[in-house]
């Protein structure tokens, strides 16, 4: 099977999808590139977005379907689910997750809301991809992962894919599921490559991945944490220590049976999170397991997250910021040798 | 212009809207619904003349001042009633209540209750119908205020390059919740504002339902016939308070006064005649009104409450239960 990139595995998923449903409708800002001077040669396509996921479906679909916004984020993201109510199927992208703030009204109040708050005859069939993640450079605002922020609200569901082949099969799921769903791409894993099956093949959200067996500890990672935590088992496998690595994928809905039942096998659980501590993933997952696996638990549950800080810029500062196999390793052993 | 209006709906319509608001600022009074109210009282002929414009498959979205809208987009009284009472057989089975009146069949894409939020639904609505070969327009409602917001500049803006056939209809009714419009406003009009975007706006009395229908239908025309957005600001007064409850302290009692001389359903009768009611036949309809108003809040009442495990449908189209039940 040829390997694709992440980026390129999601660019091949919109592709199809747009290729198989004409209502499948592209906005976003700079998405293609280059409007307005179409007649000069490579405007179109120009971008493809600020890291070239949508580029060349453009020039296959045209600016009807891949549509250049101006910088309105609420406006087109209203427009999409306003769009979505009758009949079409937008996938609107946001540049940063960042940017949700400029936006989450049409995200959390209306695209979430419609179909509960007008008594279930309403369908929202929207996607909302955007970018999350540090390891850029990019400072606080254009840096942030904010996962728990979108999994909070009732009405949307909530997707953050780690490897190629799950993106591709994770964003035609998005695009057919009937809910609004928030698919959230890390910046830092768009050039991981791997093979990916040719065919137009979805994967059912709320379906979880085992990265990796074990039987002496669960560590659950979210999106590129999975990176990290698959070198921290190399390392801790030296040591003797066996640890599964679950890969939740989406988290609205959560695979809470899969996340359960490793903590049944192993006894001990680390949730690594590059989100801020507070109400984040990580602290829903730990509580997933208090509740539920409370009794198979040989020690507490203990989360590796970023600290509570904003994004830093500088190196030394961001590097810290993020979770590294090295601190996952740590508090695996010492959740092991609790 | 007034030769195709739909004159006995246009007055019917008209009678539902004063009658049932009228009903629901009684039983506001003796807290007989539960809620939050905002009553269209004041503003009934813009729902009505620019209604009478659109065709019934015509998508609108309104605000938390929504029954106005609804009665005149021909949601049954009974099922308004039912929602404002919030039991099973509400137009959103209880789950949206006075302030989200919806009803997808009748072209009603929703009532919002966050401000400026439906210039861009309406917007997207119309761009779908555009690009699917339909004429089918969208119109969204939307007071005095939301021409503050942002979302309504971004939905502009959109609009214009789009060239949506999305119909702008500002209720200019005088308050922004408990600001005065001559104060907040930095133009004489909202329609001002529009030059900006390059959208074609007017302003218009929004007292006489005829008046609003002469300006709203060629408007409609135009955007059936291919045309792009258009603003129409339409001056009216709100003789409610922002919402029911609400002390008016801030307006003037011989500004409500003044503004009462033109009256909707005032002027709505002087002009039955020349519209070709006769008294008999005003009062006829009236009088049926007034029947239908009372029977869809009697058969409302004594509807069933939802089960409160109701509270737990329809989140999503597929969802796993147990992670909406949670605990």
């Amino acid at each position: 099977m040829r390997e694709l990139t992440v980026k390129d595995a999601i660019n091949e998923g919109l592709r199809q999808c747009m290729e198989a449903d004409p209502n499948v409708v592209l906005f976003g800002e700079d998405i293609a590139g280059g409007q307005g001077r179409d007649d000069h040669p490579g405007a179109m396509d120009a971008w493809g977005g600020p890291f070239g996921v949508t580029q060349g479906l453009c020039t296959q679909f045209g600016r009807e379907r891949v549509r250049d916004t101006t910088i309105a984020e609420a406006g087109f993201f209203g427009a999409a689910v306003g769009a979505a109510m009758v009949g079409m199927r937008p996938v609107c992208e946001l540049m940063y997750a960042d940017f949700a703030g400029v936006c989450f009204d049409q995200m959390m109040n209306q695209a979430a809301k419609m179909r509960y708050m007008f008594g279930g005859k309403q369908r929202v069939p929207m996607v909302m991809r955007t970018v999350v993640g540090a390891g850029f450079r990019a400072a606080a605002e254009h840096s942030q992962t904010l996962y728990s922020l979108f999994a909070h609200i009732p009405g949307l569901k909530v997707v953050a894919p780690y490897s190629a082949a799950d993106a591709k099969a994770l964003i035609i799921a998005a695009i057919q599921d009937d809910d609004p769903v928030v698919f959230l791409e890390h910046k830092r894993l768009y050039m991981e490559k791997e093979p990916v099956d040719e065919a137009m093949t979805p994967l059912p959200l709320g379906q979880g991945v085992v990265r990796r067996e074990g039987k002496d500890i669960t560590i659950v990672a979210v999106q590129r944490m999975n990176l990290f935590a698959l070198q921290a088992a190399e390392a801790l496998a030296q040591d003797g220590i066996d640890a599964e690595i679950i890969d939740p994928r989406t988290y609205s809905p959560l695979d809470e049976d899969l996340i359960l039942g490793s903590v049944a096998k192993t006894g001990r659980l680390v949730v690594v999170d590059e989100s801020y501590p507070r109400c984040s993933l990580a602290a829903d997952i730990a509580a997933l397991a208090a509740e539920r696996a409370f009794g198979s638990l040989k020690a507490p549950v203990a989360r590796v997250t970023a600290p509570h800080t904003p994004v830093p810029f500088s190196p030394p500062m961001e590097d810290y910021f993020i979770p590294s196999a090295e601190r996952i390793a740590r508090r695996v052993r010492e959740t092991v040798s609790f | 212009m007034l030769d195709d209006a739909p004159v006995e709906w246009m007055y019917r319509t008209l009678f539902r809207i004063r009658f049932f608001e009228d009903r629901v600022q009684e039983l506001a009074r003796t807290n007989a619904v539960p809620g939050y109210l905002h009553t269209y009282l004041g503003s009934e002929a813009i729902a009505v003349g620019v209604m009478a414009a659109l065709r019934q498959d015509d998508w609108i979205t309104s605000t938390y001042r929504s029954h106005g809208h609804a009665i005149a987009k021909n949601v049954s009284l009974y099922s308004i009633a039912a929602e404002i009472h919030g039991r099973t057989t509400g137009t959103c089975q209880g789950r949206g209540g006075s302030m989200h009146i919806s009803d997808f069949d009748k072209g009603m894409l929703g009532a919002l209750g966050i401000v400026a939020a439906g210039p861009p639904l309406a917007l997207g609505a119309a761009l779908q119908e555009r690009r699917s070969g339909s004429d089918r327009i969208a119109a969204s409602f939307f007071g005095d205020g939301a021409p503050h917001n942002g979302v309504f500049h971004e939905a502009a803006g959109l609009a214009k390059q789009w060239e949506a056939p999305v119909l702008l209809v500002c209720e200019n009714n005088g308050y922004a919740e408990a600001t005065a419009t001559d104060w907040h406003l930095n133009t004489d009009t909202v329609a001002d504002m529009m030059s900006a975007y390059a959208i074609p706006a007017e302003t218009v009395d929004g007292m006489d339902m005829f008046t609003v229908y002469a300006a709203a239908k060629p408007a409609v025309n135009r955007m059936r016939a291919g045309g792009g957005p258009e603003l129409i600001e339409f001056l009216s007064y709100r003789f409610s308070g922002q919402y029911e409850g609400d002390n008016q302290a801030y307006q003037p009692p011989e500004e409500i006064a003044e503004a009462k001389k033109r009256d909707p359903v005032l002027l709505a009768r002087e002009r039955a005649a020349q519209m070709g009611l006769n008294a008999e036949a005003l009062a006829k309809i009236e009088a049926e009104v007034h029947q239908e108003v009372d029977d869809a809040f009697a058969a409302a009442e004594k509807d069933p409450w939802p089960e409160p495990e109701d509270a737990l449908k329809d989140v999503y189209v597929d969802y796993p239960e147990g992670q909406i039940r949670y605990a």
